[in-house]
């Protein structure tokens, strides 16, 4: 039962100094089992170092950060920096650190809906293949706390939707806290439970809805944030056809979308496609 | 009929390609070709300083190799000089240093070329104990820090979050890096050592589906690109050293045209 209400990490009076600039000024934050908090904040606003902090990858200045015993943490960072010399199937990705049978990987895999890229190369997955394969990857270590770094940042609109139903569904199945880093607004505060709002210190927090009409939260993403982000709130009382439209549930329901969307490279050509490399016919 | 030190150079360019060819892997996967032509630069300096404390050459490069690649991890920590300056200045500065301390050291005759090109040819027994007695210890550690290694190669912060120890695993690289440059001395000479390292790297990514895989054809292709290169330098009587290195390309260049064919056969039919 304390396993249940202790908080899997928690970090307080964090600062964190750059070359005499103080980047993180007195964070504290916490996660617990079972949600899901957005890290929000605007491009250098210290998201990332927090981040690394509560992963324990870099050291704070002062503060501490304690992590539950035994915490297993799942990093899911935003892309691979590796290039095509390195041939790596993501089978091989998947059991970098950690070992695992072919059958535990299919198994994970199914549950981020990419078992078929098991033989794929790493290298070549589109954004939202490598968001999906590395969520399974995390899962696959049994990770108590999911820390995702801009998980839609190179993904198309919708695969960010079926990005972050998937989170949501892996927090409902396996009951993991989740911590999202974000500079993408309305997306992710729809899909999260408590929204922390970061610039260099904790501006607000609190639910998506509380947080989007806070003065700071304003102040910082502009008013024009709150509106944007309006659309995308009542996340139970619509779904999503293929172009996006809103329907009423049941009408466009809640999973064949997924397949419907097709996470296929080849069957999503992309919208610049018509620029790129085309031989064009002088008149 | 085979002479018998036409039979120690091929061990001895056999022996070396074995280890060359895994950790020439993580050279090209790591980009540190750069990284591994400065250190066999410095390796002149290592000469100098053998000849001045009279110790044995090969521990001489050996530690300057391990200095010199100490000092650029630790130059890197600062961030006003991007890495390749850093290791352009140091490589050249070490490589004259190297040279204008030969020069003072009058009274030895050095034959340069030897150390520029490595003599292949002037393999003797006691060579082959230090390369396959180095080159085992240095397959041996670099199996034991694979998983890391390569785990820190694909994300670093990924693997630290994982708990791998990275500075570990990126130090005894270095480390067996410098090891390896300076084993490989003799046979390959400075100017050659990388290509040794780079070459049957990328050769063998054309037909590796797994980063074993591709360590271990890196090996066999060096190992091979070793035994024409000196077959070819016995027949038409060209420089051994350099044979092996334009052998080496060769089959580079060979694999280029197969993967281009077999990248064909595969477009055609979905077409």
């Amino acid at each position: 039962m304390t396993a249940e209400t202790t908080p899997l990490v928690t970090a307080t009076g964090i600062c964190k100094f750059f070359d005499g600039r103080e980047v993180l000024h007195d964070v504290h934050i916490e996660v617990r089992s079972g949600e899901i908090v957005a890290l929000i904040g605007p491009n250098g606003s210290g998201k990332s170092t927090l981040a690394r902090i509560l992963l324990g990858v870099m050291p704070p200045n002062a503060g501490k950060v304690v992590r539950r015993p035994g915490l297993r943490v799942g990093y899911v960072p935003q892309k691979l920096p590796i290039d095509v010399v390195l041939p790596l199937p993501v089978s091989r990705l998947l059991t970098l650190t950690a070992r695992a049978s072919r059958e535990q990987m299919e198994q994970v895999l199914d549950e981020v809906d990419a078992r078929r890229l098991i033989d794929a190369d790493a290298s070549r997955l589109s954004g939202g293949e490598l968001q999906r394969v590395l969520i399974g990857r995390a899962l696959l270590r049994h990770s108590d706390l999911l820390v995702l770094d801009e998980p839609t940042a190179n993904v198309d609109f919708n695969g960010q939707i079926e990005l972050f139903e998937l989170i949501r569904r892996i927090r409902d199945t396996r009951g993991c806290g989740v911590l999202t880093i974000s500079h993408d607004l309305h997306l992710v505060m729809a899909a999260t439970d408590r929204v922390v709002c970061l610039n260099h210190h904790i501006c607000c927090e609190g639910m998506p809805g509380t947080v989007s009409k806070h003065p700071a939260y304003l102040q910082i993403f502009g008013p024009r944030a709150a509106t944007s982000f309006a659309v995308y709130t009542h996340k139970h009382d619509h779904e999503h056809t293929l172009s996006g439209d809103v329907v009423a549930p049941g009408e466009g329901h809640a999973h064949e979308h997924e397949h419907d969307h097709g996470h296929d490279p080849h069957g999503h050509p992309a919208p610049d496609t018509r620029d790129g490399g085309g031989k064009r016919v002088r008149g | 009929m085979l002479e018998n030190f036409l039979i120690y150079a091929l061990l001895g360019g056999i022996g070396l390609a074995m280890i060359a060819g895994p950790l020439g892997c993580f050279v090209v996967w790591r980009h540190m070709a750069y990284f591994g032509d400065s250190l066999a630069h410095s390796a002149l300096l290592g000469v100098a300083l053998g000849f001045l404390l009279s110790i044995d050459l090969t521990l001489g490069i050996a530690g300057t190799c391990i200095v010199f690649a100490l000092a650029i991890v630790t130059l890197q920590q600062q961030r006003r000089l991007a890495t390749d300056t850093l290791l352009g200045m140091l490589s050249h500065t070490a490589l004259s240093i190297g040279l204008v301390a030969l020069s003072l050291m009058g009274s030895f005759r050095v034959d340069l070329l030897g150390y520029l090109f490595g003599d292949i040819l002037a393999v003797r027994p006691q060579d082959l104990v230090i390369i396959y007695g180095g080159g085992a210890v240095a397959l041996i550690v670099l199996a034991a820090i694979w998983r890391d290694l390569l785990a820190i190669t694909v994300h670093e912060e990924l693997a630290r979050a994982e708990g791998v120890a990275a500075f570990r695993a990126r130090l005894v690289f270095t480390l067996l890096l410098a090891g390896v440059v300076a084993i490989s001395m003799k046979v390959m000479g400075i100017l050659l050592i990388t290509s040794m390292l780079i070459i049957p790297a990328a050769t063998a990514r054309h037909f590796a589906r797994t980063p074993e895989t591709m360590a271990l054809l890196a090996a066999l292709i060096g190992m091979l690109a070793v035994a024409l290169g000196l077959t070819a330098s016995l027949r038409w009587d060209t420089p051994s050293g350099p044979s092996v290195v334009v052998a080496a390309f060769s089959m580079f260049l060979l694999s280029l045209a197969l993967s281009a064919v077999r990248g064909r056969a595969h477009t055609v039919p979905t077409r």
